[in-house]
Formats: structure tokens, C-alpha cells, sequence
């Protein structure tokens, strides 16, 4: 039976476990509910997920396992002198592979019989012809042949074994729930263990997630750094790729793009943002606000690769035309300063909203304090709410300066992709997240430095990132305790 | 304790010059009449109590002195308002410059998440009552020594004014307010947040600050009422029941209402 068709009916049977052990307690106490342990439902859950999850993890662990298991158990047949190296074991192991889909295909399109397929041989022409007619690739090399069909015998057993296994397991499972299943049975506290289980493990599966990434980066880097001496990396301030050999890969200007463009997007958001917080949460009315923040937040919703062509096609040209060029500085379209006020206004939002939500939770009975000693708007705002604020507004900050910082799209269309270190904020410059994409982009060796120094970037940018975050978060947490 | 002030207080009786006179206060939220034709005269260097049962409006009224109710929207005042004859919501006149005169210490101490030095300073340094910081200092110290808090912080003023206990943060609250220079302090039940021995404290310092401001103080406590005022007004739905001396309305109220609220039969 197909693993899908497996689950189904785990499913099903542990549907029929919930309404049979449901009714069964039900039963036992002759419908008087109170005197069961649980709710009734409860003992429905107890026998459904007692049906249900040792076949699902069973499955789970199987369908990993397996492709390990036949493939070793298969490579018997595989001459030594036929693997030259690692390489081509898994090209040959590919062949197999295909062999035996072809090999099933032919059987179910009725080519061949099962016989004929289990006692196919490269001799047996008349066959042969007969797979080719029907569009079977089935490789003709003697070994492999042989593999192909030990591979087909023996994962028909093992999935004839898988069935039987987890049905075992659900008709078990679900046997030995509802022998337990009697009023005084602490079915509540068995679901609600499982229940936190599952709880875990979702809050597992971020942390582990996280942890992959950065060993992943971390293994490629330390590859990266083998090949490529990391003080040339980290202090090298020329960046000239070429897959030839002979590539300066210091990180430096990309760093410098980096940094300029996240200073001028912050430049321009933090205070067009906390301004706009102010104006909301101190002085707008109840119906302005109901309006301006939403729309404020629509900026949020806005792809980045939009914000991208806006700064290609309409802001770059403005700032060559009105600033760069009379002043003399330049005449390049893509700009840090282009990428950098278009990635402003896209953290104005972040900046005025959190700002505006933090600014909104200083009590009101501050105000009313320093209004009451007479001091104005205005100095209230200056000299009690925003001090009063100011660790939630930096954590603010923060966050929006880590977006800044891992933002890709804008800095690709506005700002060019030259790696070059220049006070100039007219000049084309670039950053480290288009460098990576560069590098990964094409068809690369992933031996070569020139590739792996995207690891070794991307977990620069991820190092810089996170201590922005954890300063953020270490910020905000400070505010929090503060009128508690 | 109650009858040694009162016994004291008989003393006391003699007509000051009136610092506030209100008449025909009507005050709006939105739609509910909260104050309905309110005339009270208020009277220079005298703690005035206004008692009622939750929801009579004494707050209402409070708030008006000092035009605190500006910053509800929906609030609307008519009627006058006199401070030293002149009227508080003439068009001429800028809240903020009112609010100078007539300070306020709200029911549940709020100051500001500052130093205990800043926090009395902000009203000084606002209004520019001192020129240098020497000068701030002695207006500090003495702001602190007038709320009886000096000498319980005068080691570290420059700790923040939110890690005070309850009793000090209400007392720092009244050393920022007394540190402005008021002509009027407003206090909206001030103690309500208070134990028992923050609250005598308190008590005993709105006795002092008398010598200097006149005191207006909202509260629920009957028994606060008759230990620290001079004169009572009693409010019910919204309308002024009775007003007169503490002792009058305390032993011979003339209105069945307030009768009957001081003897804790409504309210």
C-alpha cells in the first residue's frame, strides 16, 4: 500500500478510535458524564491519538530511512572498479534509481509482467525493443540491471512490511487505549501531556531551524576560510571576483555600502517616523488617527522590489538630475543616496508605528502631571513622554536598522551592485546582500572561494543582525520592567 | 484624634478673602449633565474638602479649577469661574499660565520616571523660578522639606523617583507641585492609593501647606474630610448640596441628603 494511502486510513481508524472511546466511556457511566475522570471527549483523543501517532512517527522514520538502507543493501551488486570516486557512486546510484521507476512503469503499463521485469536481462533483446518502443529508459549495463531489480524486490518488501507495521501499530494502539479507557482513567492529563508535546516540539522545530542555518553557514565559511585567508577577507578593501583565479575578496567595501546606506534610510526614517508617532499619539484626533496610522502601514505592505523600481525609474533619475549633477558629484543614476532615502520611506512605517504604540503606553497620568504643573504640549512631549519612551523608541530603531541592513532588493535596483569604498553618497555602491546573491547566482563551482565567500558574508551580516536584535530586544524588555 | 481637630479648628472659624468664585457651573461629557449649576465660593489659605458618593462629580468640578478637563474632547464648561476675579475660561486666558497657579496631585502618584531631583525641578525649570543651580537646589530642598520628604531622600536625589514607596512617590508628587509656586493645589483624593501611614502623613502636610496655598482636596473618606479641612461642599448627582464649615456640616448638616451620606445611609 502507498505511504498516502497508509496515513488515510491511520487516520480513519483513529477517527473511528475518537467516536468508539468516546461512546464507550459515555457507556460506562450510563451517560451520567460527571462521573468520569475527564470530559468525554477526552477519551475520544486518548484512543485517536493512541491509534494514530506510533504508525504517523513510524512512517516518518521510515520514509527517511529508507532510501539509506536499500541503497546500501543494493550497492552489492556494484563492481569497485565501477566507482571511480564519490562522484559517480551516486551518478550510478541515479541510474539504478531511474532503472527501477522505468522498470515499474513498464510492469504497471503492461509491457512487461512482474516476471518478466524480475528476470530481465541485457541479453533478452526482444524485450529490450519492447521497453524502447514504450519510452522505458531502462539502462542495459549488466550491474546496474541487477541493481535496478534488487532495488524494486526489495523496497516491494519493505513497503509490504510498512503496511503491515503500522496498521499493527494503529489496531494496537488503538486496542490498548480502549482497555484503558474506563471512567476513573485520567484521559485529560495523557491528551494534555501529548498536547504539550506538540507544543515543544513546534517551538523546537524555530530554535532548530535557526541552529541549521547558522551551522550551515558556519561549515561553508570554514570551508570559505581554508581556501581564502580570512585577515585578506575581513580587511581587504578591494573586492574583484573573477572565477579565473586571482580574486581580492575583502569584505570592507561591501561593509562601507552597507553601513552608508542602512546611516542615510535611517537618516531619513527615524525622524520622519517618530514625528509622525508624535503627531498620532499626541495630537491627532480619534478619526485622524483611525486614518493616518492605516495608511501609514499600507507603506509596510509594499514588496521591497517595488520600492526597488521606484527608486530605479523615478528617484535615481530625480537625484542625477536635481542634485548630483549640479553640484558636480556625479552622474550615476544608481546612488547611495537613492537607495538610501527609498529605504527610508519604506522604515518609516516600522519606526512610526512602534514608536507610535510605545508612545501610546506611557500612562496617561504622566501627562496629566506635567500638564498639571503647568508646563505645555509640547514640553510634556519633549521633557516627560519621550524620555518616558525613549528605550522603547530605540528598540524601535533597532529593528528597523537590522531591516535596513539585510534589505536586498532596493539596493540592487537603486544603489548598482560597484564594490567601492567613496565618501560620495552620488556614486553607485553595493552591499553585502547583493554581493551574496551575486555570487551564489549562475552556474558556479561550489568548491571555488569565489562562490563559498557567501557563506562567509552571509554570516557577517547574520553576526551584525543579530547583536542589532539582541541589543533591541535586551532594550525593550528594560522598558518593559519599567511600569510593571 | 477627629475631635482634638475640631476642637482646635473652633479657633479657627474667622472669614478669609475668597480666592475662587465659581457660580452657575454647568459642565457637559458629551450628552450627561455632570455638573449641574454649581455656585460655590472658595476661600484663600483654607483646606476645602469636597465629599460625595462615586459618580456626584466632585472630580468633575475639581478638574475644572485648573481647566484639566481641556484635555477631554468631549467636555464642555459654561458658567464663571474666578480666580482672584478673573475668569478662568476667558478666551484671553492660556491654560497652561493657570495651570501654573492652580497645581494638582492626582489620586494615584504618577511621577515621572526621572530622578527624584528632576522631578521637583521640572516645574522650577519650566516657569524659570530659579536662575542658576544653586538657586534650583534651595527651591528643591525646600520643596522637599515642605512635602516632609527631605530628609527621607535627601541622601539620593539622584535615584529615580518611580523606586520610592507608595506614601514618598505621593509626597514627591506634592513637593513637585508645591515646588511651582502655586496659588491653589488640587488634590484628587490624594491618599486613596495610600496605607494608613502614609495617608496620616500626608494628612498632616495638607495641614502645613495651608499656611501658604489654599487646598481643595476631593475625597471619600468622611473622616479625612472632617480631620483636615476647614470647609466641606458636599456634592450629590451633580449638584451642590451643601457647603459650609466643617463642623456644620459634620454635626448639624441642614439637608436631609447630606445627612444621610455623613451618617453612611447613602453613597
Amino acid at each position: 500500500m502507498p505511504t498516502f494511502w497508509i496515513m488515510i486510513t491511520v487516520l480513519a481508524l483513529a477517527a473511528a478510535g475518537f467516536v468508539v472511546g468516546r461512546s464507550q466511556a459515555v457507556r460506562a457511566v450510563s451517560g451520567n458524564t460527571r462521573l468520569l475522570h475527564s470530559r468525554p471527549n477526552y477519551y475520544g483523543w486518548n484512543v485517536a491519538l493512541f491509534t494514530a501517532l506510533p504508525p504517523l512517527l513510524l512512517l516518518l522514520i521510515w520514509v527517511l530511512a529508507q532510501p539509506a538502507i536499500v541503497a546500501r543493501a543494493v550497492e552489492d551488486h556494484i563492481p569497485a572498479e565501477a566507482i571511480a570516486d564519490n562522484e559517480s557512486r551516486s551518478l550510478l546510484m541515479a541510474d539504478v534509481q531511474r532503472s527501477a521507476t522505468e522498470l515499474g512503469r513498464a510492469v504497471s503499463a503492461g509491457t512487461l509482467t512482474e516476471a518478466e521485469a524480475a528476470a530481465l536481462t541485457p541479453l533478452d533483446k526482444a524485450a529490450f525493443d519492447r521497453l524502447a518502443k514504450a519510452g522505458a529508459k531502462v539502462s542495459d549495463t549488466p550491474h546496474v540491471l541487477a541493481a535496478a531489480q534488487d532495488y524494486r524486490s526489495i523496497n516491494k518488501t519493505a513497503a509490504r512490511l510498512l503496511t503491515g507495521l503500522a496498521l499493527a501499530l494503529a489496531l494496537g494502539g488503538m486496542a490498548l487505549a480502549l482497555s484503558r479507557t474506563v471512567p476513573e482513567f485520567r484521559a485529560r492529563n495523557v491528551v494534555e501531556q501529548v498536547v504539550r508535546g506538540v507544543l515543544i516540539l513546534c517551538s523546537l522545530i524555530a530554535i532548530a531551524t535557526t541552529v541549521g542555518i547558522v551551522l550551515s553557514l558556519v561549515f561553508e565559511s570554514y570551508n570559505f576560510f581554508r581556501l581564502y585567508p580570512w585577515q585578506d577577507f575581513f580587511f581587504g578593501t578591494e573586492w574583484t571576483p573573477s572565477f579565473g583565479g586571482g580574486s581580492k575578496l575583502g569584505i570592507l567595501p561591501l561593509l562601507w555600502g552597507t553601513l552608508y546606506i542602512s546611516v542615510i534610510a535611517l537618516l531619513v526614517a527615524v525622524p520622519i517616523g517618530l514625528f509622525a508617532a508624535v503627531y498620532m499619539s499626541e495630537y491627532a484626533s480619534q478619526r485622524v488617527r483611525s486614518i493616518v496610522k492605516p495608511a501609514i502601514e499600507v507603506l509596510a505592505g509594499i514588496p521591497t522590489i517595488v520600492y526597488g523600481l521606484f527608486a530605479l525609474v523615478t528617484v535615481g533619475p530625480l537625484i542625477r538630475d536635481w542634485l548630483a549633477m549640479p553640484l558636480g558629484l556625479g552622474n550615476s543614476a544608481s546612488s547611495v543616496m537613492t537607495a538610501g532615502l527609498v529605504m527610508g520611506m519604506m522604515l518609516i512605517p516600522f519606526v512610526s508605528s512602534l514608536s507610535d504604540d510605545i508612545i501610546n503606553a506611557v500612562p496617561q497620568s504622566l501627562r496629566d502631571g506635567s500638564l498639571a504643573l503647568g508646563s505645555t504640549p509640547s514640553e510634556t512631549i519633549r521633557q516627560v513622554v519621550l524620555p518616558a519612551a525613549l528605550p522603547g523608541i530605540v528598540g524601535a530603531v533597532l529593528l528597523a536598522a537590522s531591516r535596513a541592513i539585510g534589505e536586498t532588493m532596493i539596493v540592487v535596483l537603486g544603489a548598482g551592485a560597484m564594490a567601492r569604498i567613496s565618501p560620495n553618497p552620488f556614486e553607485a555602491m553595493t552591499t553585502i546582500t547583493v554581493k551574496i546573491v551575486g555570487q551564489l547566482t549562475g552556474d558556479n563551482d561550489f568548491a571555488s572561494p569565489e562562490t563559498l565567500v557567501a557563506f562567509a558574508l552571509g554570516l557577517t551580516l547574520f553576526v551584525i543582525t543579530l547583536g542589532l536584535n539582541v541589543f533591541a530586544l535586551y532594550i525593550v524588555r528594560k522598558y518593559r520592567e519599567q511600569y510593571e | 484624634m477627629n475631635d482634638m481637630y475640631l476642637a482646635e479648628r473652633a479657633v479657627d472659624t474667622q472669614a478669609r478673602p475668597i480666592k475662587f468664585k465659581c457660580s452657575d457651573v454647568q459642565v457637559w461629557y458629551g450628552d450627561k449633565h455632570a455638573i449641574k449649576d454649581v455656585s460655590v465660593d472658595l476661600e484663600d489659605k483654607t483646606v476645602t474638602a469636597f465629599i460625595g458618593p462615586s459618580g456626584c462629580g466632585k472630580s468633575t468640578f475639581l478638574r475644572c479649577l485648573n481647566r484639566m478637563n481641556d484635555t477631554i474632547p468631549v467636555a464642555k464648561v459654561t458658567g464663571r469661574m474666578l480666580l482672584d476675579g478673573d475668569d478662568i475660561y476667558d478666551r484671553r486666558v492660556d491654560p497652561v499660565q493657570l495651570r501654573a497657579r492652580v497645581g494638582m496631585v492626582f489620586q494615584k502618584p504618577n511621577p515621572f520616571p526621572k530622578s527624584i531631583y528632576d522631578n521637583v525641578a521640572y516645574g522650577p525649570k519650566i516657569h524659570g523660578l530659579a536662575r542658576n543651580k544653586a538657586e534650583l537646589d534651595v527651591v528643591v530642598e525646600k520643596a522637599l522639606r515642605g512635602a516632609a520628604l527631605w530628609d527621607e531622600v535627601k541622601d539620593r536625589l539622584q535615584e529615580t523617583g518611580t523606586g520610592l514607596s507608595g506614601g514618598q512617590q505621593q509626597r514627591l508628587c506634592i513637593a513637585r507641585a508645591v515646588a511651582t509656586a502655586p496659588e491653589v493645589l488640587l488634590m484628587d483624593e490624594p491618599c486613596s492609593a495610600l496605607d494608613p501611614i502614609a495617608t496620616a502623613q500626608v494628612e498632616e502636610l495638607i495641614d502645613e501647606l495651608r499656611e501658604t496655598f489654599s487646598v481643595v482636596i476631593v475625597t471619600h473618606s468622611m473622616q479625612q474630610a472632617a480631620r483636615v479641612s476647614q470647609k466641606t461642599a458636599f456634592f450629590h448627582l451633580g449638584n451642590l448640596v451643601e457647603y459650609g464649615s466643617t463642623d456644620d456640616i459634620f454635626t448639624r448638616p441642614q439637608d436631609p441628603r447630606t445627612e444621610s451620606y455623613i451618617s453612611g445611609r447613602i453613597g
